[in-house]
């Protein structure tokens, strides 16, 4: 059933959310941490006792920590998102929240609501329960957070007869090291640093006569902006009418008419939008250039190569919100003049790509793809591609290759695949974050969005924080963030007691930021001088447990196993480089190695063909930058001082490296 | 044509535009070292030594795929470029084994050169080499993959311009390997034997099989009678291996050297080429004139494009040339004929050839129809590289030896002959004996060099007229270039239209047997040109310059073979064809 421009525009085939329901998040994440078979019993259950409200499943909220989360909007209760809702926690959730109108202790996820969409769900009735959630946010212990509950619970008993609000103890507040904090959604109030004083005055000031107590009150704006992830977490990915009801391709449908390609290109020049794969050159220019070029025929690629370790940005994105990035790719492919559209996606993500390409045959079917789209006498068709697992394909050239059905390895530029790329056409490549971007930077226009960010770099970039971070997630923030901000507001600093080291950005070709540097602002130019890149992503945190000849080696592995063997100096130096570290790691180390490695790393650089090659050497030159010593003390420690490091380790202690 | 204007080490240079910096510093005089990059091949840009400075550029890019702009101001050597490419030299160093003394390039390496030229003098990184065993399954070519450094000129000159793809990189990272595609042996894959990947390989990875020692074990035999030939490129080449400059003609002296180094009876395979001229002309007026046979009528004396078209294009058998390659018919003359005239048992006659190319070697084997004289026709094909060892072994002062004569019976040759070794040599001999054959009479002088098939265009067309009939006619070399022509004759074939061609040649390698497999190393267009000269000016300097006045070829048909195409010359001169599956396994 095809439809055709007013219906789109009318968005007479989105869908209406139901009054109530049970949103699921099925992202890879969800469903290792349970959320599949917690799906199947809500529904099993839902239908069984015919309860009226219906089980849905959505992408990731990026809150990886917290998986398996639900959003529950029933007719009685606010709406609520809840974590760690195991599957045998299926009846529990529905008998209380359904048909005992109780929120569960320990689950909620506070002081959330990602959805800024106005209307979208409808506002809980006038007579829902006031509620007040509790958590110590300084530790997981819960003798303080026990302790102010019962205290408010006391005073709400003692104080407020009619409709007293239930006090809940909240399974995450989303602040960190912020003492005892309280939420009262009812009022948008948060208190930080509760102490048992301030009970009274919250229950009498606040409870009872709607004011705020500024002394405790906590006001900082939200830290995350989600436009890449607006999505995400929200609607069902393999329903096109959801995406059409979250205005989906209302941009698109917008420039497709348009007679002239410039205002695309205006809007984005003016957004200031800079490609998210990691090198960041300018969209707009990298579209004009290959619109400018005469050809008959034009291809526009979809890098879903994201191949990184800890990075999962690009996965969850195609998994949770498909339709955003073919809208950002329709858009490209008319921008320029395309004819085909590819995605290259990894064969290691089947959920991404079974939903993609559900996604592709919802929009052929709409005809928003396909020949003569919505009557404007275009035509354009996309197709997907599975990568075979090689990092380097995710290089431009190396994917054309493959692409191709070639060997999957870089080849040089110029000339650039904006003037001869796939066959040989020009060729537009952009990453998956950035078209997901595009509609939503057309829909805010380009100068909003430009707004946001910090210097040569607006906007917005989606990070995936992992390692020894408190609470791994998927993470959107303002350019100009710092990493500080990142690590301990966003993400609550380190687990356990170990202070943290260090941060790794931008995977392996990327370096590591010590904690001093962390007041750094995140751009692609302050990252640069660090010593390490924005990349595509990736921010693994390192505590002091870390050894930092080990990172060097971790990440010089990867990029020796993934190096296509190409060019001489990243297929010989990245595996003589990583046989020296290998050597110092095992205390054999000797005075001029260190030297060795250094020029091994300045041949890398400058010598190897592509990006893999060239910044390979970037987590051995930042390490050694910022914690040299530690390489001198395993060359001055020798063989005795490199076993007692390991045992340490494995011993599990903290070992504060020199 | 647009040219550019930029400065290279501070000396203006003005180039046409698409020039990359490595070949615009060329033409200031400035070298930038490398080891993947070849003038017949697109950049690999494998290496990472020809990196240079751009003003203005925080990158470095490669001098080999970068082409020059309007203003640029390029440092080709400064102290940090150097030490990079010192630190990248090194690195394939270390991934190399350290055996040049034993290595068939010793002497001739580009990598040993460049190391020799750092002044490297230590092993700076150590070494690591993974053990992989020699392919010695093709009598043709041995390949040494731990010698390998991965510059991808042998597999690009296998897949791109030879269109064979038996050669490619397997696996990845520090195991990334060239072998043959599939992980199988040379011999089982579709391999050609051509050659050109020993003659691109920078390092001792690829080289010839050296098969010398078969030689001299015949040379010290009392029994035998050794008898030798040399193949009409061999002697504009062979001087380059003792310092001349390429297209320097030693003839005399070569037959001089053979003498020396033993030899019973000197041949010379410019004789053969004649006598396959006579047979091959007779065919192509049989099947041009009279309509005997298939048209277009194609030649078949390279014996890698014999396998290529074997292997690739079969449907084509019908149009090949029966007449055998100049070697095999030397070879089967010297063991009938000459055994008869001297009176010597054919079964002690040991016959050497010397070639230009590798895939001669798996010739002598090729099919029944090389045993024609009751014994192998020939014993052994050593390539123009492996003779240079020959003459160095026997302690025979090559420049400096006296001309000498070949023997009188398979020995003189004419100008049509000597040109077999240049792209559309094959052919213009062909037509200056088939303008004979047609019209009794023979090209005037201003006519006998058909300048339409001559040049180094990958694909040259012309027309002859003979008698009033236009004979369309195509030159192919290098076997990429195959493809287009053959799809044009199919074309026609389906389509029921006249053939665009009457008579093709095709030569396996670029240039010809001039720039074979198994010539000196070092080859380019301009080598390429000085060897074709070479020749030429051998022909011109022919007193006889058509095949069917050589004296001897009238004397070896009066004496021995009637006629061409005569039964005796069908039985001793020619072959058959047959399909072969492009893998053996």
């Amino acid at each position: 059933m095809k439809i055709d421009r007013q219906q789109l525009i009318e968005r007479t085939y989105a869908r209406k959310h139901p009054s109530a329901y049970i949103r699921v998040g099925l992202d890879t994440g969800g469903i290792a941490a349970g959320a599949s078979l917690l799906y199947d019993r809500l529904k099993a259950l839902v239908n069984e006792k015919h309860l009226p409200i219906e089980v849905e499943q959505v992408g990731s909220l990026g809150l990886s920590y917290l998986d398996p989360v639900v959003e529950i909007q029933s007719a009685t209760l606010p709406k609520l998102f809840y974590g760690h809702i195991q599957p045998e926690m299926a009846e529990e959730l529905l008998s209380a929240h359904i048909d005992r109108n109780e929120v569960l202790d320990r689950h909620v996820i506070a002081r959330f609501d990602p959805d800024t969409r106005s209307g979208q769900t409808p506002a809980p009735s006038g007579k829902a329960p006031h509620l007040v959630f509790v958590l110590d946010t300084d530790t997981d212990e819960n003798d303080k957070t026990d302790f102010i509950l019962f205290s408010l619970r006391e005073e709400i008993k003692r104080s407020i007869n009619t409709n007293p609000p239930a006090v809940i103890r909240a399974l995450d507040m989303r602040l960190y090291n912020k003492g005892v904090v309280v939420w009262i959604p009812h009022l948008g109030i948060t208190y930080t640093h509760v102490l048992a004083p301030d009970v009274t005055r919250i229950v009498h000031q606040t409870l009872i006569k709607g004011e705020a107590i500024e002394d405790l009150r906590f006001t900082s704006p939200e830290r995350q902006n989600r436009i890449v992830l607006r999505n995400c977490g929200l609607i069902d990915p393999e329903r096109i009418e959801d995406y059409l009801a979250v205005d989906g391709y209302q941009s698109f449908a917008k420039i497709l008419f348009s007679p002239s390609s410039d205002p695309i290109l205006d809007e984005l020049k003016a957004s200031g939008l800079r490609g998210r794969g990691g090198a960041g050159f300018p969209t707009w220019l990298k579209w004009k250039i290959t619109r400018d070029v005469q050809s008959d025929t034009k291809y526009v690629i979809c890098n879903g190569d994201e191949g990184d370790p800890g990075a999962f940005m690009d996965r969850s994105v195609l998994e949770s919100d498909p339709h955003s990035v073919i809208e950002g790719l329709l858009i490209a492919a008319r921008c320029i003049g395309a004819t085909t559209g590819y995605f290259y996606i990894r064969a290691e993500y089947p959920l991404a790509i079974k939903r993609m390409q559900k996604a592709l045959d919802q929009a052929k079917e709409l005809g928003l793809i396909g020949k003569d789209i919505l009557g404007s006498g275009w035509d354009f068709d996309m197709k997907i591609r599975l990568g075979a697992g090689a990092f380097v394909c995710g290089e431009e050239t190396a994917l054309i290759a493959s692409i191709e059905g070639k060997r999957g390895s870089p080849s040089p530029r110029p000339p650039y695949p904006s003037v001869s790329g796939l066959w040989g056409k020009p060729t537009a490549i952009n990453n998956v974050e950035t078209l997901a971007g595009i509609p939503a930077i057309l829909q805010m226009g380009g100068a909003a969005y430009g707004t946001i960010g910090h210097e040569q770099s607006r906007g917005t970039k989606v990070f995936a924080v992992t390692g020894k971070v408190r609470n791994a997630q998927l993470i959107e923030v303002p350019m100009g963030t710092t990493l500080r901000d990142i690590v301990y507001e966003i993400c609550g600093g380190c687990q356990g007691t170990a202070a943290v080291k260090a941060v790794q950005t931008g995977g392996p070709s990327g370096g590591v930021i010590p904690e001093a540097k962390l007041d750094s602002p995140v751009s692609y130019e302050s990252l640069k001088d660090l010593g390490s890149i924005m990349g595509s992503g990736g921010m693994l945190v390192m505590d002091e447990n870390d050894c930092m000849v080990d990172i060097a080696k971790f990440y010089l592995k990867f990029c020796v196993d993934e190096s296509c063997g190409k060019c001489a100096p990243c297929r010989v130096g990245g595996y003589q480089m990583l046989q020296l570290l290998d050597k110092i790691a095992r205390g054999m180390g000797e005075a001029t190695d260190l030297p060795l490695i250094r020029s091994i790393c300045v041949s890398m650089q400058n010598a190897s063909l592509c990006g893999l090659g060239q910044t390979a050497p970037n987590p051995v030159l930042s390490t050694l930058r910022y914690f040299e010593s530690e390489y001198q003390a395993y060359i001055e420690g020798g063989r005795s001082y490199a076993r007692k490091m390991k045992k340490l380790r494995e011993g599990g202690e903290v070992v504060r490296i020199p | 044509m647009n040219t550019i204007q930029a400065k290279i080490n501070g000396m203006p240079v003005t180039v046409p535009a698409g020039t990359t910096i490595l070949e615009a510093a060329r033409s200031v005089q400035v070298k930038i070292p490398t080891l993947c990059k070849h003038e017949d091949l697109l950049p690999t840009a494998a290496c990472g030594l020809c990196i240079v400075n751009i003003k203005g550029s925080p990158k470095k890019p490669r001098a080999c795929c970068t082409p020059i702009e309007n203003g640029m101001e390029i440092t080709t050597h400064d102290e940090a470029l150097t030490e990079v490419r010192r630190t990248v030299l090194e690195l394939i160093l270390s991934n190399h084994p350290n055996s040049c003394q034993t290595c068939g390039r010793n002497g001739s390496c580009e990598l040993q050169t460049l190391a020799g030229d750092f002044g490297i003098r230590r092993d700076a990184i150590p070494r690591f080499v993974r053990e992989l065993p020699e392919d010695h399954s093709n009598g043709s070519i041995v390949l040494d993959f731990t010698k390998c450094i991965k510059c991808g000129r042998c597999i690009e000159v296998c897949q791109e311009v030879q269109n064979v793809w038996a050669l490619s990189f397997l696996q990845r990272g520090i195991n990334t390997r060239m072998a043959p595609a599939g992980d199988i042996t040379l011999a089982e894959s579709p391999c050609i034997k051509c050659g050109q990947c020993a003659a691109h390989c920078p390092t001792g990875a690829i080289v010839e099989n050296d098969e010398n020692h078969k030689v001299w074990e015949a040379l010290k035999n009392p029994d035998l009678h050794c008898t030798v030939q040399i193949a009409p490129s061999v002697r504009v080449a062979l001087g380059e291996e003792f310092g001349l400059p390429p297209g320097t003609n030693l003839t005399g002296k070569i037959y001089t050297a053979l003498r020396r180094l033993g030899f019973d009876a000197v041949f010379d395979t410019n004789f053969s080429a004649d006598l396959t001229i006579m047979e091959e002309a007779s065919e192509f007026v049989e099947r041009f004139a009279n309509g005997k046979g298939k048209l277009p009528l194609i030649t078949s004396c390279c014996p890698a494009w014999v396998d290529f078209m074997e292997k690739y294009h079969y449907d084509f058998i019908d149009n090949f040339s029966t007449a055998k390659s100049p070697q095999q018919m030397l070879g089967v003359l010297a063991k009938t004929y000459y055994a008869e005239q001297k009176e010597i048992d054919p079964s002690k006659i040991y016959q050497v050839s010397i070639m230009p190319c590798t895939a001669k070697k798996y010739e002598l084997e090729r099919t029944e129809e090389m045993f024609a004289s009751g014994y192998m026709d020939v014993d052994v094909a050593i390539t123009t590289r492996e003779f240079a060892r020959l003459i160095r072994q026997s302690g025979i002062d090559l420049l400096n030896l006296p001309e000498g004569e070949a023997d009188s019976i398979l020995g003189s040759y004419s100008g049509a002959g000597t040109i077999f070794g240049i792209t559309g040599g094959v052919m213009e001999a062909a037509l200056r004996t088939a303008h004979y054959l047609i019209t009794g009479k023979n090209l005037p002088d201003d006519a006998i060099e058909i300048n339409a098939v001559r040049g180094l265009d990958g694909i040259r067309e012309g027309s002859v007229t003979i008698a009033g009939n236009t004979i369309r006619v195509a030159v192919a070399h290098g076997l990429a270039n195959v493809d287009k022509l053959l799809n044009q004759v199919r074309d026609a074939q389906a389509k029921g239209t006249p053939l665009p061609y009457s008579f093709i040649e095709v030569m396996a390698c670029t240039g010809g047997c001039i720039a074979g497999g198994g010539q000196p190393y070092g080859i380019s267009n301009e080598v390429r040109r000085q060897r074709i000269a070479g020749l030429y000016q051998d022909d011109r300097d022919c007193q006889v310059r058509f095949s069917h006045e050589n004296p001897e070829i009238k004397k070896v048909y009066a004496d021995f073979l009637g006629k061409p195409l005569s039964h005796k010359a069908h039985q001793l001169l020619h072959t058959e064809y047959k399909p072969r599956p492009l893998y053996q396994k």
